[in-house]
């Protein structure tokens, strides 16, 4: 097993739970809205991964594919959650309702 | 050339010095980006972590998604987020906040969570045969109509999924529009700004044709190519340009239309000869792939804009209401 | 031979990075900190830009370094310049 694996795997999944957990505990959507990319690119990183083969040998092209197809599906849906939350009424000093 | 200075286990120590490095910069970044309070100095670090995680991508041997995450994951994502912040002052943002969990609880689910999934990536890691779609991916290359494999998987292989991407692309861009009119905040730049726009704005086109051309054979493609013109969409709406450079209304829906539009009469085109949907003929894959990215970066160059201007621009009409 | 030259300059631009970077953290305000930033790093990414080059032994890649490097100055000087200016605006001389 590669020593990549391991560090960049283990990192990955360190990435993903500091994003869940801040998107669990923030309160304001857009630091939320953040925390979800955050974690979303820990799960790219753990994907592109196990596509790396070695420093000469060519990696695997399907996860590259899968995660190039995932930073653009994320950023879309940055760009619809942003538009909603704007229109959300600001409520300061209270949580809002769902 | 260096490796031959030093000995092979050095290399083998730098890297690891080097990786580890990375690691503990990427996860400090990331918590400091999702712990801060101030909401601006979270963006500001959630682009460098962008940055950070591009130079990942560049160490693990993923150019294509180096130059995507860049563009897009740390460019158009950061541009997105600093403006709704200016939109909506941080003591005014709405908050759905986290009810009912004791803190403990949540910290004490997070590590459980890091543990296991930790473990389960080190069994599956060591259980694993080593039987991966890449030699059959690299295998058929030939046959792909183009050289570069990630451009072969996404274009070729896994046409599907692209097409599909599109449409959730499509799918996004139509929910931002139907939220409301775009912001309309817009002030002259200047002339520092101004200058630096009229030196970026072509080099970002002539890059964002470049990188479309040379993704059949090279790292690059529709996605990377789409992300530098919307960049020129920013550029010029913080420049003062209020539509961003975008066409009129009706130009806006035939780009919009036009990723998915080429995408499914390629496909069609190529099932009335006899084969499935998406399958091309081996001497035509080249060019229909061409094709096929042409519109899809154009498509994804213009919903990236209209997201950033965050809602519709002057001149659209929806029913009998007015747009802008 | 080339490779020891290129290896030079870059270790030459690291330091410049490092001071920089010491710079950004220890300077007062936004403007010495600016200052620090934009000089010392321009500088360094410079010695790196040759050095890179030295080390690929092209000539292609070095003019092509040097394009980006030029691209980056002129990025990083305007950047510099509204950072600044904003801040002025803002009446935050911090």
């Amino acid at each position: 097993m590669l020593p990549e694996y391991i560090v960049f795997g283990l990192t990955g999944i360190g990435l993903f739970v500091i994003g869940l957990r801040a998107a669990l505990v923030q309160a304001a959507a857009l630091a939320r809205i953040l925390a979800i990319n955050v974690a979303g690119t820990g799960i790219f990183l753990v994907f592109v991964t196990l596509a790396y083969r070695g420093h000469d040998a060519a990696p695997d092209p399907v996860p590259h594919a899968l995660v190039l197809t995932g930073i653009v599906v994320a950023v879309s849906a940055t760009a619809l959650a942003l538009a909603l939350v704007r229109r959300l009424p600001a409520t300061p000093g209270e949580d809002g309702d769902d | 050339m260096i490796d031959s200075l030093i000995d092979k286990d050095w290399v083998e120590a730098l890297w690891l010095i080097l990786d580890f490095a990375l690691a503990v910069l990427l996860l400090g970044l990331a918590a400091a980006a999702v712990g801060t309070r101030d909401l601006r100095r979270g963006i500001a670090l959630f682009i460098a972590f962008g940055l950070l995680v591009a130079l990942v991508w560049a160490r693990l041997r993923a150019p294509d998604l180096a130059l995507a995450e860049a563009a897009i994951g740390a460019g158009v994502s950061g541009a997105l987020l600093l403006a709704a912040l200016r939109d909506v002052p941080p003591s005014g943002l709405p908050s759905v906040g986290a009810r009912g969990l004791p803190l403990w609880l949540l910290n004490l689910g997070s590590v459980t969570l890091a543990v296991l999934l930790g473990w389960a990536l080190l069994l599956a890691l060591a259980g694993s045969d080593g039987i991966r779609l890449a030699d059959l991916a690299l295998a058929n290359l030939e046959h792909s109509g183009v050289s570069n494999p990630v451009t072969a998987v996404l274009l070729n292989y896994r046409a599907y999924d692209t097409f599909l991407e599109l449409g959730v692309v499509l799918a996004a861009v139509l929910g931002v529009l139907a939220l409301g009119p775009a912001r309309r905040s817009v002030r002259p730049a200047g002339p520092v700004l101004n200058s630096l726009i009229r030196l970026l704005l072509p080099l970002l086109i002539v890059t964002g044709g470049y990188l479309l051309w040379i993704g059949a054979t090279a790292p690059g493609g529709a996605f990377q190519a789409g992300a530098m013109l919307a960049a020129a969409a920013v550029l010029l709406r913080l420049g003062g340009d209020a539509t961003a450079g975008l066409p009129g209304a009706v130009g806006q829906r035939w780009l919009l239309a036009l990723g998915i539009a080429v995408f499914a009469a390629v496909g069609l085109g190529v099932s009335t000869g006899g084969g499935a949907f998406l399958a091309y003929p081996h001497d035509w894959a080249g060019v229909l792939i061409l094709l096929i990215e042409a519109a899809a970066m154009l498509m994804i160059a213009c919903a990236l804009a209209l997201a950033y201007l965050g809602g519709r621009p002057a001149g659209w009409t929806i029913g009998d209401r007015e747009g802008g | 031979m080339l490779d020891a030259v290129g290896l030079a300059l870059i270790g030459t631009g690291l330091v410049f990075f490092a001071a920089g970077s010491i710079g950004l953290l220890r300077l007062p305000d936004l403007h010495s900190r600016l200052h620090a930033l934009t000089k010392a790093d321009n500088l360094g990414l410079g010695l790196l830009a040759v050095g890179v080059a030295f080390l690929a032994g092209d000539l292609l890649i070095a003019v092509k370094l040097l394009l980006l490097w030029l691209l980056v100055l002129a990025a990083s000087a305007a950047s510099a310049h509204l950072i600044a200016r904003h801040a002025r605006l803002r009446g935050q001389g911090r």
